[in-house]
C-alpha cells in the first residue's frame, strides 16, 4: 500500500495521468486520491473535456479533390 | 512497388476511408493552409501506398500513417527551410505554465454554478482551432500527435528523433500556451474577467 498524495503531487502529475504515462503504482495512487478528492476530480474531468475540444478540431470533412487524389494514387499502382 | 493483392488494396481503401477525415483535420491543424493540407494528405498516402507491404501488423496502420504524416511534413518544412526552433524560440521559454482551470477559479469572476463546464461550453470550435494553431510549431507538433492522435511519450520521441524528455517538456509547454490562448480568447469574447457581453457564469 502507497502513502496517499497531496493535492499539490496529484496536480503536477494529472496531465501524465490523463495521457496514461504514469508507472502502476502512481496511476493507482492518483486515481484513489480521485475518489475521494473532490477538487482534483473536477480539476481532472475539465482537462479531459477540454482534451475532447481539442482532439475534435483534428477531423475535418475532406474535400472531393483530396478524394478524388488519393483514387487516383491508388489506380496508378 | 511490386504488386499489390486485391486484400490489401481492400484493407488500405477501407483504412483510408476511415481515417481520412482526421489525416485531412490533422495536416490541415499543422500546416493552417488548405491547399498544402491536401498535399500533405495526398503525399503521406502515396507514401503509406508504396509501402504498405513493409506493415507487418495491420492493427498498427493507424500510427504508422500518422507517422508518415509528421515526417512528410517536417521533411517538408525542413526543404522550405524553415526549423521549428527557429519559428518558436522566443516562445519557448519565460512564462510559467498557464492553467485555464486555475484561472476560471479565479475569485473575482462572479459566477454560480459550473464555471469551468460552461467555459467550455462556450468556447467555439474555431476558438480551438485557431489556439491549436498559434502554437508554434515544435509544441503544435508534440500537442497534435498526443492529443489528437494517442500517441505515447515514447512514440513521439521516436517520431520527432527526441528523448522522452523533450516530448515531456514540449508537450507541458504546448498545453501551457495552448491554454494561455484559449483564456485570452474568452477575454476577448467577453466570456470571462467579468465583462459586461457575458461572462463565464
Amino acid at each position: 500500500m502507497t502513502r496517499d498524495l497531496r493535492c499539490e503531487e496529484v496536480i503536477d502529475k494529472l496531465l501524465e495521468y490523463l495521457d496514461q504515462e504514469l508507472d502502476g503504482e502512481t496511476d493507482r495512487a492518483l486515481a484513489r486520491h480521485m475518489e475521494t478528492c473532490r477538487a482534483c476530480f473536477t480539476r481532472a474531468e475539465f482537462e479531459r473535456k477540454l482534451r475532447a475540444r481539442v482532439n475534435e478540431t483534428g477531423k475535418v470533412k475532406a474535400p472531393e479533390t483530396l478524394r478524388r487524389r488519393v483514387r487516383a494514387i491508388l489506380d496508378h499502382y | 512497388m511490386t504488386s499489390i493483392g486485391k486484400p490489401l488494396r481492400s484493407f488500405f481503401e477501407a483504412e483510408v476511408e476511415r481515417l481520412l477525415d482526421r489525416l485531412y483535420g490533422t495536416a490541415l491543424r499543422l500546416t493552417r493552409d488548405r491547399t498544402d493540407a491536401e498535399d500533405l494528405v495526398a503525399d503521406t498516402l502515396a507514401k503509406a501506398w508504396a509501402k504498405l507491404t513493409d506493415l507487418r501488423d495491420r492493427q498498427a496502420f493507424e500510427k504508422w500513417v500518422f507517422r508518415i504524416l509528421v515526417n512528410s511534413f517536417i521533411s517538408e518544412r525542413r526543404k522550405q527551410r524553415i526549423r521549428p526552433h527557429e519559428v518558436s524560440a522566443e516562445a519557448g521559454c519565460g512564462d510559467e505554465a498557464f492553467s485555464l482551470f486555475e484561472k476560471v477559479h479565479q475569485p473575482f469572476l462572479l459566477w454560480w454554478g459550473n464555471p469551468e463546464q460552461a467555459l467550455l461550453d462556450k468556447l467555439l470550435r474555431e476558438d480551438i482551432e485557431s489556439a491549436v494553431e498559434e502554437l508554434p510549431e515544435e509544441f503544435r507538433l508534440v500537442v497534435i500527435m498526443v492529443e489528437l492522435w494517442g500517441l505515447s511519450y515514447a512514440e513521439a520521441a521516436d517520431t520527432l528523433d527526441v528523448p522522452v524528455g523533450t516530448v515531456r517538456s514540449r508537450l507541458n509547454r504546448g498545453r501551457s500556451l495552448l491554454q494561455g490562448a484559449l483564456w485570452r480568447q474568452a477575454g476577448e469574447a467577453g466570456l470571462a474577467c467579468g465583462n459586461a457581453k457575458g461572462g463565464v457564469r
